[in-house]
């Protein structure tokens, strides 16, 4: 099912000191929507890019997929930075496929279960039986009998179900890796755990390496082994999931868990305002102006106040341990 | 006397493919100064319910029952009647506030003609001025449109069109859906600190239990067009009587219990349709725990507990148990 690898050490992904910007000039844009970011994706595993909207997740994961071009630095699969010409990208694109947020705007409402399945088939002109392969995808992503489902609409199905075809649809193609932006958050509450299940056992049976773009940290609990949290283009904090949710060291971690209704235990920290704009990035820790450590002196007495607003903190490595972009954490030295 | 009192409510739509049951006979009341939640996956009924209170159903929806707001009937009042009801004793916060302003206008102006509509008053500005501070927002946006605007703060300019001309009664259809983490906590604290401080009642609609723990005194759980399971909001959370309930309480992760790490809880199966129904239980072809009689009986809400109810046949047999072990 896998697809051979050329490459068999080293992560499947890997984002290298990746800046990734929107309008004005290419080496200087006014958006710095990814802004110096290092993360590596190794196979079999599933990482969770946990944010807000606007932090750049979404950005981060269509450059990792070869949509966007970064100005500075580079995507690398198995070692090799990404060539973006032609037909290089589109092999490459094949075993990097995409599950969106909402299945009822992916799919479109003319034509059926089986004529979208088979749509990427026909698009990379994969050889072999296609009426097996689409019965072979549909069914590993849970709709069984398979042959069931091909004439069905859309509108037939219910939200799981349509969730499913659009996962039926990448795993036609056999990926490496599948990137799902926020699979569940258009899902009723009884349907996620059911997607969610799927995704895990894709992973445990077929090997898939997992890139979940999401702004749910209940759902990196649920799945993910590792956690990437992004806040205004870089990654903050990263490190197992276990370890970062049980033990946030960066506060915007902390504040994101502290207000989930799920964690009552916690004295919620509501953060003020909204993500800052990435047209202008604070000077100094660009989690400054939000941050309720600063703000609530624990900074000051640790003697780094003045550092926070004014020395920029350096990247956070791809390492596999717990590490976060804060002076509170030690992170800068 | 409550707030919002429901009596027997039943909605059908009435269609081409026949009529579609979509509330079967609910009842739910809200008091003064009290936050209610009604829980359920799309399509239980439950925002038809929110729009039967204010009557802003369809014309194919036949309804029967009653809806009484302090006291008045609202399916029977009048329409000048109605008018005057409508925002100045309930007012509703829909889902998807990206799209339910109006693109070209600002956003002060839209509250003002919520006022200008509903209040004798002659000039609005101070008056917009003064919700969109009770709702965090700086006075200034008054002149913004909405596309100038965040998700969240587009959230706030609705609810403050919603306590424009001071209701009684808020109802809230999924407020914070469509929004990050940190804003749904900023929106919901901010309604949770409006129903405080002034002593309105609401009625707060989502499919996200775990949120309606948080922010509800009391919570409804529907299923298929009617309430399965309702008692005090932190019981129904943490122990749950309906197996139904029972699922949608177990779909959100407790972050830190390994019991839900690697292991996501979903429910097999989809929704009945409504117009074919299954006998007995409705939600038995995807309830685990369901035994024959579940095929026979129609089961409706009994008492399970002080306060609380649920319409499982299991749920006699379990109260009886515990008053039984506490003996």
């Amino acid at each position: 099912m896998i697809i051979s690898q050329r490459h068999p050490d080293g992560p499947v992904l890997e984002a290298r000191d990746l800046y990734v910007g929107f309008g004005g000039r290419r080496a200087n844009p006014d958006v710095r929507a990814v802004d110096g970011v290092e993360l590596a994706v190794e196979k079999g595993q599933i990482v969770a890019l946990a944010g807000e909207s606007g932090c750049g997740k979404t950005t981060l994961a269509r450059t990792l997929m070869g949509l966007e071009r970064p100005y500075r630095g580079q995507v690398h699969h198995h070692g090799v930075p990404l060539d973006y010409h032609g037909s290089a990208l589109k092999a490459y694109r094949r075993k990097v496929q995409l599950v969106l947020q909402d299945p009822t705007g992916a799919l479109n409402p003319r034509r059926t279960v089986y004529e979208a399945v088979a749509e990427g088939l026909r698009i990379h002109r994969v050889p072999g039986d296609e009426k097996v392969q689409v019965a072979e995808a549909l069914s590993l992503a849970g709709l069984r009998p398979p042959e069931r489902f091909f004439a069905r609409y859309p509108h037939e199905l219910s939200g799981g179900q349509r969730q499913r075809v659009v996962i039926a649809g990448a795993l036609a193609l056999k990926p490496e890796v599948i990137v799902a932006d926020e699979p569940v958050s258009s899902l009723d509450a009884s349907v996620r755990g059911e997607i969610l299940a799927l995704l895990l056992s894709l992973r445990d049976e077929l090997g898939l390496t997992v890139l979940v773009v999401t702004h749910d940290l209940g759902l990196a609990w649920n799945i993910s082994d590792r956690l990437a949290v992004m806040y205004l283009g870089r990654i903050v904090e990263s490190g197992p999931t276990e370890q970062v949710l049980a033990a946030p060291r960066h506060p915007y971690t902390a504040a994101l868990l502290s207000v989930l209704p799920e964690t009552q235990h916690l004295k919620p920290v509501i953060l003020k305002g909204e993500t800052p704009d990435p047209r202008r990035i604070p000077v100094g820790c660009r989690f400054n102006p939000r941050c309720p450590a600063l703000a609530d002196g624990t900074a000051g007495a640790a003697g780094v106040a003045t550092r926070c607003v004014s020395e920029a903190l350096p990247i956070l490595p791809a390492t596999t341990t717990h590490e976060a972009a804060c002076l509170l954490a030690g992170w800068g030295g | 006397m409550a707030l919002l009192d429901i009596r027997d409510l039943e909605v059908t739509y009435r269609g081409s493919e026949g009529d579609l049951p979509a509330v079967r006979g609910v009842n739910l009341s809200v008091e003064a100064g009290q936050v209610v939640g009604l829980a359920g996956e799309s399509g239980c009924g439950k925002s038809t319910i929110a729009g039967a209170v204010l009557r802003l159903l369809p014309a194919s929806a036949k309804v029967s029952g009653e809806v009484r707001l302090a006291g008045e009937d609202v399916l029977t009042m009048s329409w000048g009647r109605l008018r005057a009801v409508r925002w100045s004793q309930a007012s509703v916060v829909f889902q998807g506030a990206m799209h339910a302003l109006n693109p070209v206008q600002k956003v002060g102006d839209q509250i003002a003609e919520a006022v200008l509509q509903h209040t004798n008053s002659r000039s609005a500005g101070p008056r917009v001025r003064e919700l969109l501070e009770q709702v965090g927002l700086p006075a200034w946006r008054a002149t913004s449109y909405p596309h100038e605007l965040s998700g969240g703060q587009r959230q706030r300019v609705m609810i403050a069109m919603a306590l424009a001309c001071g209701p009684k009664l808020i109802i809230a259809d999924e407020p914070t859906t469509a929004l990050d983490v940190m804003v749904q906590a900023q929106v919901m604290s901010l309604l949770g600190t409006l129903v405080r401080e002034s002593g309105m009642g609401m009625l707060l609609i989502s499919h996200d239990l775990s949120v309606l723990a948080d922010a509800c005194d009391r919570v409804a759980v529907m299923y298929a067009g009617r309430v399965v399971e309702e008692g005090p909001a932190a019981s129904v959370f943490a122990e749950p009587r309906h197996p139904y309930a029972r699922a949608l309480a177990a779909a959100f992760p407790v972050i830190g219990d390994p019991a839900s790490r690697r292991a996501p809880k979903g429910l097999p199966g989809d929704p009945p349709d409504p117009r074919d129904l299954p006998s007995g239980c409705p939600f038995r072809p995807r309830c685990v725990e369901a035994i024959g009689m579940c095929a026979e009986i129609d089961i409706r809400l009994r008492q399970a507990g002080p306060g609380r109810a649920a319409a499982c046949v299991h749920v006699a047999e379990t109260v009886a148990e515990t008053e039984a072990a506490a003996l």
